[in-house]
């Protein structure tokens, strides 16, 4: 019985740090740029997709496979600067245009990163095969949960940490919290926004493609796995408050959680709840539970 | 005018068309036809009103299965019941959807009608007794006009009176639309878009007005879901899925949503691009996502934006 318990709560937990990571890459940009980012799922599926493959080049190159993580979240990293050509290439020409614009726009990375996945990796699943199973299973309360589960919690967990401070104690995060604040008085103020966009919108696209990086392992990668995540992402930013980053840890542990109950108890229910406490949120508190506070 | 010269040669083109051109490309005109449909009302929501809904495909789906249903479970087969059943059951379901949704505009009510079609589509993909899940549910060809069109084969059925059956459809939806964005309560609604507040302080109650708008696109979208369904035989969930509600309004703005006429060049230009590019490269999606990035970036009034040189700019700035 706690064994069953702490096994459907820690499969929760495992989803909600990846659902963290990419709500976390979605609210940045919201509070800074105000743009809803749609494909910020495809940079999860993109994140994924390459460490699948610096993996697979570690590995056949003669790494040791207990070391895989690292080239994974490198990969994971890496890949996320992409942003850079994203933001520069498309998103800076629509700062000033109406929301439904910006929205579309980043629909249209969403179909573009789609294809390019599947041009790129084919249509097939890939996946890291059982490699994750290298650092053994823990024993918890009677139920067995995968050392690499924890792992990614633990690393989540102080992500959410670094971001946390990166935004209050730091220069960049001043800057950050006074642009997502009022754009005009920290431009009058000397800050240069083009390049706080650029970095701001690098970070999230950053945080995207690693959790979709540290997924990898415990599933496969599917050309559809982003349009997937993006409504929960979505789901959580709206539980959660948009652009608060309290709020998309609580919003993911909320998703996660609930889904993972809700798949041992009754699967049919699974993500059709929380999209009612979406839609109960919207209704009775559209601001979500944090969603105050900017960035 | 050139005006009804283009039109009256557009009508032509269309009745003169089963005879004319290939039956590949009358079978494409089939989709065309139910997306226009669609796209009339969504543009009443979106060019008209100014909400952006990215839930719409909801209604589609509610139209198709209605259509899938009654004519697979029920065994009503005759379009002529098929139609206004759908058109009720969008309402049904519009009517508190939209009531809750245009309580909020811009991101918020994207945000909202989204929820809302994923909520169907979930319903559509787990509740596999009533739906079908996955697979879905097959639509049985309906009899149009009272008649079952036994002699004719299913290519034929299609390219002939159903053809004709959606295109009357079609101008129907047109010619209504026409009248209701002409009428008083399309000029309100045109109010509200550009300004709520003076919109408020003539007297129209803006949120009422707003949701008139949603119900109207909604039965809109449910005529034209059970339109959908019939070329393709099988209705399942991604109908009702949030990308599908991204690509029609894709469509729209292709076309230009300024314009009334934009939705349906949108809905043309989109079926029979798609179907070149996936000719010679499977990867349609890089090349329309191409597409969409350019439009929103240079193109805002989409091709009709294009084609309308002279008329006035479109409109796209934050106010």
């Amino acid at each position: 019985m706690t064994a069953n318990l702490v096994n459907i709560l820690m499969g929760g937990v495992f989803h909600a740090a990846i659902l963290f990571l990419v709500a976390a890459g979605l609210q940045v940009v919201f509070g800074v740029q105000k743009i809803f980012n749609l494909a910020c799922g495809s940079f999860y599926a993109l994140g994924a997709y390459t460490g699948v493959s610096a993996v697979g080049y570690f590995t056949a190159h003669g790494g040791p496979p207990a070391l895989f993580i690292i080239p994974l979240a490198l990969g994971g990293l890496a890949v996320g600067l992409v942003g850079v050509v994203v933001e520069r290439g498309l998103l800076r020409f629509v700062y000033d245009r109406d929301e439904t614009f910006q929205l579309l726009l980043t629909f249209a990375l969403v179909l573009m990163l789609e294809d390019l996945i599947r041009m790129t990796w084919g249509t097939a699943p890939v996946s890291t095969g059982g490699l994750y199973l290298n650092y053994g299973q823990a024993r918890i309360l009677g139920a067995t949960v995968p050392v690499y589960n924890l792992i990614v919690i633990a690393a989540s967990l102080a992500i959410a940490l670094g971001i946390g401070w990166l935004l209050s104690r730091t220069v960049f995060g001043r800057i950050i919290r006074a642009a997502a604040d009022n754009r005009e008085m920290a431009e009058a103020l000397g800050v240069d926004m083009r390049w706080v966009y650029v970095r701001v919108f690098t970070l999230g696209t950053m945080l995207g493609t690693l959790g979709g990086a540290l997924v990898i392992p415990a599933t496969a990668a599917m050309s559809e796995m982003g349009i997937e995540l993006i409504v929960e992402a979505f789901a959580v930013v709206v539980i959660g408050g948009l652009g608060s980053m309290r709020g998309a840890f609580v919003g993911a542990l909320v998703v996660g959680v609930l889904r993972s109950v809700a798949i041992s108890v009754y699967p049919e229910l699974e993500m059709l709840l929380i999209y009612l406490i979406v839609i109960a949120v919207l209704i009775w508190r559209p601001r979500g539970l944090f969603g105050t506070a900017a960035a | 005018m050139r005006t009804p010269v283009v039109l009256s040669l557009v009508g032509i083109a269309f009745l003169g068309l089963p005879v004319l051109a290939p039956t590949y490309y009358v079978t494409l005109m089939l989709p065309f036809m139910a997306y226009g449909v669609v796209l009339l009302g969504l543009n009443l929501l979106f060019g008209y009103t100014g909400l952006v809904s990215f839930g719409h495909a909801l209604f589609i789906g509610i139209g198709a299965y209605t259509g899938a249903v009654l004519t697979t479970h029920l065994g009503v087969r005759h379009m002529e019941l098929i139609l206004p059943a759908a058109a009720l059951a969008a309402a049904v379901v519009a009517a508190p959807v939209g009531a809750l949704c245009v309580r909020y505009v811009k991101i918020y009510f994207g945000m909202l009608t989204l929820a809302f079609g994923m909520v169907f589509y979930t319903f559509l993909l787990k509740f596999y007794r009533l739906t079908g899940g996955d697979e879905g549910m097959r639509m049985l060809r309906p009899y149009l006009l009272g008649s079952e069109w036994s002699g004719f084969s299913k290519t034929a059925y299609l390219i002939g009176p159903y053809y004709y059956f959606s295109l009357a459809v079609l101008v129907l939806a047109t010619l209504l639309m026409w009248r209701i964005v002409r009428s008083p309560f399309g000029l309100c609604l045109k109010t509200i878009r550009d300004n709520p507040l003076k919109a408020e302080s003539l007297g129209v109650s803006v949120p009422r007005y707003r949701w008139y708008a949603f119900m109207i696109s909604a039965v809109y979208a449910g005529v034209g879901g059970a339109l959908l369904a019939t070329p393709t035989g099988n209705v399942d969930p991604t109908l009702a899925y949030w990308t599908h509600s991204g690509n029609i309004v894709f469509m729209v703005l292709l076309g230009g949503f300024s314009s009334f006429f934009g939705p349906l060049l949108g809905a043309f230009a989109f079926i029979f691009l798609q179907d070149t590019v996936m000719s010679v490269f499977p990867y349609w999606r890089l090349i329309f996502g191409a597409v969409l990035a350019f439009i929103v970036i240079f193109a805002p009034g989409g091709l009709m934006g294009l084609f309308a040189r002279r008329r006035r700019p479109v409109e796209v700035s934050r106010a």
